[in-house]
């Protein structure tokens, strides 16, 4: 092969791989069937055997045993291998920050005359490397989180998905994320007390400017806030805009679902809760999902003195929807730990004293549990019809870590399987420089 | 003790005198007999380990499948603990002695107990706030007259949680890497203690930490101090090993010089004593310390978060260097963002040393589950890596690099008692540790409430006792 020939084929292949990102293919015509396979549909049942899932125009037209494989659809065999729905982070950083200890590439906080304002969806880099990564771990879609540094409001999240192309964004401004812990406690100048009045008065004022906008005046000595984040935090105050708050102590806890007494159209999504057990009825009353880490079991701050791997079998226990995420950080690079989280669930049925999950509730609080917390559990989260055709199909159990996934839908568009990493371990397959260096290997 | 079955009975226990009094009384002179030679000499251990074995009954272990740490397996095997030590392993026709406990493991796992070559616990312990915070010296660049056990906080919760979901029964405590030279290591049993020296493992040498990379060049480049940057490093690298090997001629000659902490810590790297744990990212930083090393004449034991090893295994394996590695961790800084899953397999496949090492409090609970990311990832590229020869990256590959290799890190006989059933393959993430033996001595149950340790920390606190 000649080396202009072998340029023209690498720029060929580079070329066609780029139109393959770029262009968001929406949907294949000819529907898509996958048979054989040990089937979860993420939605709390467990996995059945001989499972089909079919994918049409972008959508699950079917999952379960026993479904007919439609006329003219691409079958996939997948004996032996399991299938479930596309992973969902329930609160991650992915797509904010492509090194995180690398300012530059870093988006996820700001010190900025903005806070509640603050819209991540147009931050987010659909090519940072740890989307592709991310997504061959099985990750589909991710609740993308800001995080405060300018006060107790942070800004407004998104739902993304993780797919090869430039459109990420599912949801925009899905919710309001505000701190009421120790970091919020923090931003209010140093006590929850000044947070819990801090809170209150922002959202009077965001009160006060829906009655009258032209009349507010954000730059006065007594406004909390500016004219930008007082009209972002009004949909907040009238339930239109979800509030996530991120709250991990038990009194803490009781704190946020009290603020309903002042505001109560505030639609609440529970962030961290690491003690969340200890009032676990109580959040299950107020019908508030949780959003929590799942492995913490460490008093590794003073809030989270009763932290216990059990906090998530116990709060679903007394009927606590309860979703898994990054909230002990790795947050913009470890959503592949999902899994992980959601088998050790498992592993607590058989540790005497521990509450756990089945494997298919555990499933679902990295599936169809934080697609709900979203207010998306319609659109996606897990294999019913209708649904995001987000597909993964793993080489073995996909709770366990020696399996890994071997094809993943997004939207019912194969996904790339290779990613920065790949291609370095089979640049590194072996160590050995060949006739010429590495770099020549690509 | 009894044995019900003849003949090998007398063998077992003529093996276990033999093997555990004379290691016992050397280890005991190294590590109590105070030293004095020259005007400079340091007392060789001025912080003795007041550790003593807690004592068990003769335990056997029987129908389990076995990893015995050195990459051997046995399908329903027999391991037979007393006095401390493993005093019998084998398989079904091993025999068992009389009046013991038999615990009937079939379905289970035994191994030694998982090996943390790299935590910080006790020094950044739970609750991580700043009054407990005491893992960095961060004030000078050069610090090995440090040690870290003086830092260390035995009631960190963090070891119990170790002990109980993670089957780590021994532990190397080190410095943290904002310092070239951050410091003395000290090596722990993980056994509840009022002390440090009640946790110390006895007769285990120190380690030296050292860091290469973005953590000094920024620890220091940011107050505006050298070094600020990687030939900064090297250089304040070199510069202290000249003055160290200087240090180390006159002490060796017995000549008069003031006596110098830093400098005896440098002075017993060059003499072999203290064994060197390199925090070093990237390929090309490790090639530069390999290079140093063998100009100012010492030994690294271990590159510690290599997350670049794969690319120069074959250098580590000609070099007889470790690496001690993530499962996954990756990009979280510009030196990490290399890193890739089949890092372990491809040092491992090289023929260098792969440990799974945790450097994190909740990591070092499942350093089972990184292995088996590890082997999942090797595997799918072609590395055909038995599980039990993936347990010596837990076992006996640390116990190595740490020095303690002849007295735990596998389930040979002699051997302290350091062992863990699980309650299934030890790779699958649906598996916890059943019971934890440290020298034979029960310290972890899961059947047994008071079998779990609570420290001063926790008692009194909501959720003491609790399953965590």
């Amino acid at each position: 092969m000649t080396k202009s020939f072998s340029l023209r084929a690498n720029a060929g292949r580079l070329g066609a791989a780029l139109i393959a990102m770029v262009a968001a293919v929406p949907a294949l015509a000819q529907p898509i069937a996958i048979t054989g396979a040990t089937l979860a549909i993420g939605d709390g049942s467990e996995p059945v055997q001989n499972g089909t899932v079919v994918i049409d125009a972008g959508k699950i037209v079917a999952a379960g045993a026993g479904i007919a494989v439609p006329p003219g659809a691409k079958i996939v065999d997948a004996s032996g291998k399991w299938v479930t729905p596309g992973l969902v982070s329930g609160f991650s950083r992915v797509g904010l920050a492509e090194v995180p200890a690398v300012r530059e590439t870093n988006d996820i906080s700001a010190n900025s005359p903005f806070s509640a304002a603050i819209d991540v969806a147009p931050a987010i880099n659909p090519l940072a490397n740890p989307i592709a990564i991310s997504r061959n771990g099985g990750v589909t879609r991710a609740v993308v989180v800001p995080a405060a540094s300018s006060g107790i409001f942070a800004g407004q999240g998104a739902v993304i998905d993780l797919g090869a192309d430039m459109s990420p964004v599912t949801k925009g401004r899905a919710f309001e994320y505000v701190e009421m812990g120790e970091a919020g406690a923090a931003e209010a100048g140093g006590s929850r007390a000044a947070m819990i009045l801090t809170f209150k008065m922002m959202l009077r004022q965001a009160q006060d400017y829906a009655k009258a906008p032209a009349a507010y005046d954000g730059n006065s000595r007594d406004s909390l806030l500016n004219r930008v984040d007082a009209e972002a935090l009004v949909p907040v105050v009238t339930g239109a805009m979800p509030l996530m708050v991120h709250a991990e102590s038990a009194r803490d806890i009781l704190a946020v679902l009290a603020l309903r007494q002042d505001f109560p159209a505030l639609r609440l999504i529970l962030a961290g809760a690491t003690e969340g057990w200890m009032v676990a009825p109580q959040i299950a009353a107020a019908k508030v999902p949780v959003i929590t880490a799942g492995l913490e079991d460490l008093p590794s701050a003073f809030e989270k003195l009763a932290a216990t791997q059990s906090n998530v079998g116990r709060m679903v226990q007394a009927g606590v929807s309860v979703s898994m995420g990054m909230l002990t950080g790795d947050d913009a690079l470890q959503l592949r730990v999902a899994n992980q989280q959601a088998g050790n669930m498992v592993a607590l049925t058989k540790v005497p004293g521990a509450t756990g999950l089945t494997w298919g509730q555990a499933l679902r609080t990295i599936t169809l549990a934080p697609a709900e917390a979203m207010g998306l559990g319609d659109r996606l989260g897990s294999l019913q019809p209708g649904k995001a055709g987000d597909v993964v199909i793993w080489d073995g159990d996909p709770l366990e870590m020696t399996s890994a996934p071997v094809a993943v839908w997004i939207d019912g568009v194969a996904q790339p399987m290779t990613d920065r990493q790949t291609r370095l371990r089979d640049r590194y397959a072996t160590p050995d420089e060949g006739s010429l260096p590495k770099a020549y290997e690509w | 003790m009894a044995f019900s079955n003849r003949g090998v009975s007398l063998t077992v226990a003529a093996v276990l005198l033999a093997s555990s009094a004379t290691p016992l009384a050397a280890r005991k002179d190294k590590d109590e007999r105070p030293a004095s030679q020259g005007a400079s000499a340091e007392p060789e251990n001025p912080y003795p380990s007041t550790y003593r074995p807690y004592g068990g009954r003769p335990t056997v272990l029987r129908g389990a499948t076995v990893f015995d740490g050195e990459g051997g397996r046995i399908d329903n095997g027999v391991v037979f603990l007393s006095d401390g030590k493993v005093t019998a392993i084998g398989g079904p026709d091993t025999p068992i002695p009389a009046d013991v406990v038999v615990i009937d493991a079939q379905g289970k796992y035994v191994t030694p107990g998982v090996i943390d070559i790299h935590s910080h616990l006790g020094d950044y312990p739970s609750p991580g706030v700043e009054a407990l915070s005491d893992g960095n010296e961060a004030t000078s660049p050069v610090t090995p007259h440090v040690w870290a056990e003086h830092s260390v906080w035995p009631q960190d919760p963090g070891f119990s949680r170790a002990l109980a979901n993670g089957g780590v029964t021994t532990l190397q405590i080190l410095p943290g890497s904002a310092n070239l030279f951050g410091g003395r290591s000290v090596t722990l049993k993980n056994v509840p203690a009022r002390t440090m020296q009640g946790m110390k493992f006895p007769g285990a040498p120190q380690g030296l930490k050292m860091a290469c990379g973005e953590n000094p060049k920024r620890v220091y480049g940011s107050k505006g101090r050298e070094p600020s940057t990687r030939m900064g490093n090297m250089a304040v690298n070199r510069q202290t090993w000249i003055k160290a090997r200087e240090y180390q001629q006159k002490r060796a000659a017995g000549k008069d010089q003031t006596r110098d902490l830093g400098m005896e810590t440098l002075a017993d790297v060059l003499e072999g004593k203290i064994m060197v744990h390199n925090h070093c990212y990237r390929a090309d930083e490790m090639a530069n310390v390999i290079d140093m090393s063998k100009e100012f004449g010492y030994k690294v034991s271990t590159f510690h978060h290599a997350v670049e090893s794969y690319k120069i295994a074959d250098l580590l394996r000609d070099n007889g260097i470790c690496s001690a590695l993530w499962g996954d961790w990756y990009g979280f800084k510009m030196e990490a963002y290399d890193g890739i899953k089949e890092n372990i397999p491809l040092v491992h496949k090289a023929g260098a040393c792969a440990i799974v090492h945790s450097d994190d409090q909740d990591g070092i609970q499942r350093l089972n589950q990184e292995a088996a990311k590890a082997l999942g990832a090797g595997r799918r590229m072609g590395i055909d890596i038995s599980d039990e020869v993936a347990w010596t990256w837990l076992a006996i590959n640390p116990a190595r690099a740490m020095g303690i290799a002849d007295r735990t890190g596998s389930l040979k006989v002699g051997k302290m008692a350091d062992v863990v059933l699980w309650n299934g393959n030890p790779f699958s993430t649906y598996t916890r540790p059943e019971k934890v033996w440290i020298d034979g001595a029960l310290l972890y149950d899961a059947f047994d409430p008071k079998r779990r340790p609570v420290s001063d920390f926790e008692l009194g606190q909501i959720g003491a006792g609790d399953v965590k």
